[in-house]
């Protein structure tokens, strides 16, 4: 949420903003929803001989993903670029990167439309196996956290038109954005690991009989 | 500039205004008032929560009553436990964290005032959305733990699990947003001079059970939301068919729940660390440790989850484990009874009610820690498992620790929430009949789980000898009955006609006796420079060479200095608008999807209406420049 605020910065006993260390806290909070539905996978991943055919090694599409991933790494390079233009109170630099951001994560999006779709089309999905759960109420739970921050991108740039303090007199703001959406690309970085590539690894796709 | 804030400072409405009305509560955020409405709302759910264990006390009465149906019967558990723990001890601790710790600590208000209201609000829905099962056919009847396949939708049939899902996701909701609160609180708004070292450990206490909270939660908000895509998405997280391991709940739930009892029992820790030192004139012996024993049950309370499971059969090599560090957690919980017992040793100790629940507090703790560590044993508690013996252990801990706790607290701080001291010859005959009647109810279950009389059975036959310790237990619900009657009676006779309260009453050591009662709104009229732990102590006493209290000769009467322009937060809309949305997009899940949708653009207006309001309207300090 993009706290709009004129109150002067009060003065705090660690130094550190009041909202700064609320996203810390709650990004800590992140970690152990992630982790949580992160182990929910790894323990059951290795039922391939439940999965009929539609195993990890049958239906994950590793290129693809790794392209989709680059795009999303390459949105959090832009957003530091957008975060170091609020801090110059470079209001046209900010624009282009935060809606450069944006679009790398509607990219991404788009990406994972397409994926489960696919996965959808081969007979996977949510509850056609654990793996078909696991799978999709993870990667979904990761999605809908890169949709708000897209939605909390767009909002600061559509502030950025009408209340220009709020982005450059304030670098906060863009700060806290960037905080968060890096956290979601680091939580990718770990799902698209453990999920993709070790879940694959020295698996053979297993057909159903 | 004006037109734009204009525009968006008022998307949806005016900021309300009105000091006094129910309008006043409803949009408030001062800390003090919405510490009082998480009291009063808790104490309410506090009879909710005794009427269905009267219930179940009369149903066990005799060997097959007929009081309530089996079914009926396991609705009362379920509701019951889930009441007694999210809805009556947590926000009875939320109450105090919100009234006192920013006195505490000499602030203001909390750092996100609105965020807090928010916290208030959501916890009051989603225990409304909890408790609306109760009209809609069927409260949910599985046990406040759920345990997975029973809660599946082959064995749970009806809502009533769906209630308890959504519910406790929208009461996570509400504690999560109050653990961020004080965490940020705590650590940022001491006063000048008030490190870590010199916080006073019921600010302590608040810290860590926050952190365990912030860390806790979003397990069982996985857990939760796993069993909801089972029931209503047919995901196969706990299908054994599809192969799927129904243990994982279990871990699941106890890598929350065991972290969940220290949040239960740590608030009445630090409020007991507080009543002692003021009630025996001494300083709270070895603060040190006792802050550090908080910091070790809380690190320690995340590895031990699986005493839960000792009957699970996980192996001679887990429950070694689990057995050994269930033990140890009981050394730092032992370390803090013995220096409540230093702090009281060699003091004058008055005995107040206030300091009688304290007292009281520590005994039936240490029963409650006592048959606790007997369950550490896993072969030991491979008898007990299941059976009346745990339902003893864990209402000494509960009841006899955190409800005695909490009613020390009352007694404690009520002269400072209200100006007016609860009469004491009430009080006392109030902790009389509390502490007897708990101790009948409670303690011969003790008996009748070794006994083997099984928990969760609605009746048992009269050729198994059980009668009589239940019909006794029965006797004490009505004890305790009638001394909360004695209580409410107290408070209403104390609103009328009780004795007035000056500054300090009980000749305090922290900062929030250092002001009038009940505090002004902004508290302190010039924020305090702290210089030693027990901060106000300090300023009224120097210590002789022995270590006795000398009274400081008060200097130049610090002349109550009228505050110059201080800036409280404006109340908002937003706060319970949010809390109303979040509430509707749970509820449509229940009933019908337009709900949801109807929730969820509602939620949206009020984030983006709440983003845009400045925290302070800027009508109320024209002169302030900003705008």
């Amino acid at each position: 949420m993009a706290a709009a605020t004129h109150e002067p910065e009060h003065h705090t006993s660690t130094g550190l903003n009041h909202r700064k260390l609320l996203m810390w806290t709650f990004l800590g909070s992140e970690c152990l929803f992630f982790g949580s539905l992160i182990a929910t996978h790894m323990i059951n991943r290795n039922k391939a001989e439940l999965l009929h055919g539609l195993s990890p090694a049958c239906v994950l599409d590793i290129p693809i993903t790794s392209a989709s991933t680059f795009v999303l790494l390459m949105s959090s390079v832009a957003m530091v670029l957008a975060v170091a233009a609020s801090e110059r109170s470079d209001l046209k630099q900010l624009r282009i990167w935060l809606f450069s951001t944006a679009f790398l994560g509607t990219i991404f999006l788009g990406f994972q439309v397409y994926e489960f779709s696919a996965f959808v089309n081969e007979g996977l999905t949510i509850g056609t196996n654990l793996f078909g759960s696991t799978f999709f109420t993870l990667t979904g739970f990761h999605g809908v956290h890169v949709t708000v921050g897209v939605i909390w991108i767009l909002s600061m740039l559509a502030t950025s038109f009408f209340r220009k303090d709020l982005v450059t007199g304030d670098p906060l703001n863009i700060d806290i954005t960037g905080l968060y959406w890096h956290f979601v690309d680091i939580v990718w970085i770990v799902i698209f690991t453990v999920v993709y590539l070790v879940g694959v690894f020295g698996l053979n796709c297993v057909e159903a009989a | 500039m004006a037109t734009a804030n204009q525009m968006l400072g008022g998307v949806l409405a005016k900021r309300p205004v009105s000091a006094t009305g129910v309008m006043s509560w409803i949009t408030t955020i001062d800390h003090k008032r919405i510490g009082i409405l998480y009291g009063v709302t808790a104490f309410i759910f506090f009879i909710l929560g005794g009427v269905e264990a009267l219930l179940m006390r009369l149903q066990l009465s005799s060997p097959e009553a007929g009081v309530v149906s089996a079914e009926v019967y396991s609705q009362m558990f379920t509701m019951h436990g889930t009441t007694m723990i999210f809805l009556v001890v947590m926000p009875m601790g939320a109450a105090f964290f919100n009234f006192m710790i920013p006195l505490m600590i000499g602030a203001r208000d909390v750092a996100f005032p609105r965020l807090n209201a928010f916290s208030y609000w959501t916890f009051l829905f989603g225990a409304i959305l909890l408790n609306v099962s109760f009209l809609t056919g069927g409260a949910p009847n599985v046990g406040w733990f759920g345990y997975s396949p029973l809660t599946n939708d082959t064995f749970a049939i009806g809502r009533g699990v769906d209630y308890w899902i959504l519910g406790l996701q929208v009461l996570g909701i509400s504690s999560l947003a109050a653990a961020f609160n004080f965490i940020v609180t705590i650590i940022n708004m001491r006063a000048p001079g008030m490190s870590m070292m010199k916080l006073p450990v019921f600010v302590w206490m608040t810290l860590i059970v926050s952190f365990l909270l912030v860390l806790a939660f979003p397990v069982l908000t996985v857990a939760i939301t796993l069993l909801l895509f089972d029931r209503l998405f047919g995901t196969a997280f706990f299908d054994t068919g599809a192969g799927a391991n129904p243990l994982i709940w279990q871990h699941f739930f106890w890598a929350f729940g065991h972290p969940e009892v220290y949040i239960l029992i740590l608030p009445a820790m630090g409020i007991v660390s507080e009543v002692l030192p003021v009630f025996s004139k001494k300083p709270l012996f070895g603060y040190t440790v006792v802050v550090f024993s908080g910091v070790l049950i809380g690190l320690m309370g995340w590895g031990v989850w699986s005493h839960h499971m000792f009957t699970v059969g996980l192996g001679p090599v887990a429950n070694s484990a689990f057995a050994l560090i269930t033990m140890f957690i009981a050394v730092p919980t032992g370390i803090k009874i013995f220096n409540w017992i230093g702090t009281m040793w060699g003091g004058s100790v008055k005995f107040t009610t206030a300091m009688l629940f304290a007292i009281g507090f520590i005994a039936m703790f240490i029963i409650g820690g006592l048959s606790g560590v007997m369950h550490a044993v896993a072969p030991s508690d491979t008898q007990q498992s299941d059976t009346y013996f745990v339902v003893a252990h864990l209402h000494y801990v509960l009841f006899g620790g955190s409800i005695l706790g909490l009613f020390a607290g009352i007694y404690y701080w009520w002269p400072k929430i209200t100006g007016r001291l609860l009469n004491e010859l009430m009080g006392k005959a109030q902790f009389w009949l509390f502490f007897i009647g708990f101790n009948v109810t409670f303690f011969p279950m003790h008996f009748l789980g070794m006994d083997g009389m099984p928990r969760r059975v609605y009746t048992y036959s009269a050729d198994q000898g059980w009668e009589f310790w239940n019909a006794f237990s029965t006797v004490g619900v009505f004890l305790i009955g009638i001394s909360l009657i004695l209580f409410i009676h107290n408070v209403i006779h104390t609103n009328r006609k009780g004795e007035r309260a000056g500054n300090d009453p009980w000749n305090g050591r922290t900062l929030e006796w250092s002001i009038p009662s009940p505090p002004p709104e902004y508290n302190f009229a010039v924020i305090p420079t702290v210089k030693d732990r027990d901060a106000y102590w300090a300023e009224k006493y120097s210590e002789d060479p022995d270590g006795r209290p000398i009274p400081k000769v008060q200097g130049a009467a610090q002349a109550e200095e009228k505050p110059v322009k201080i800036h409280m937060p404006t109340p908002s809309y937003y706060p319970v608008l949010l809390a109303a949305g979040l509430t509707l997009i749970a509820g449509g899940l229940l009933s019908h999807i337009s709900v949801s949708v109807i929730g969820g653009i509602v939620s949206l207006a009020a984030i983006y209406s709440w983003a845009f309001e400045p925290a302070t309207a800027p009508e109320s300090t024209p002169s302030d420049g900003a705008y």
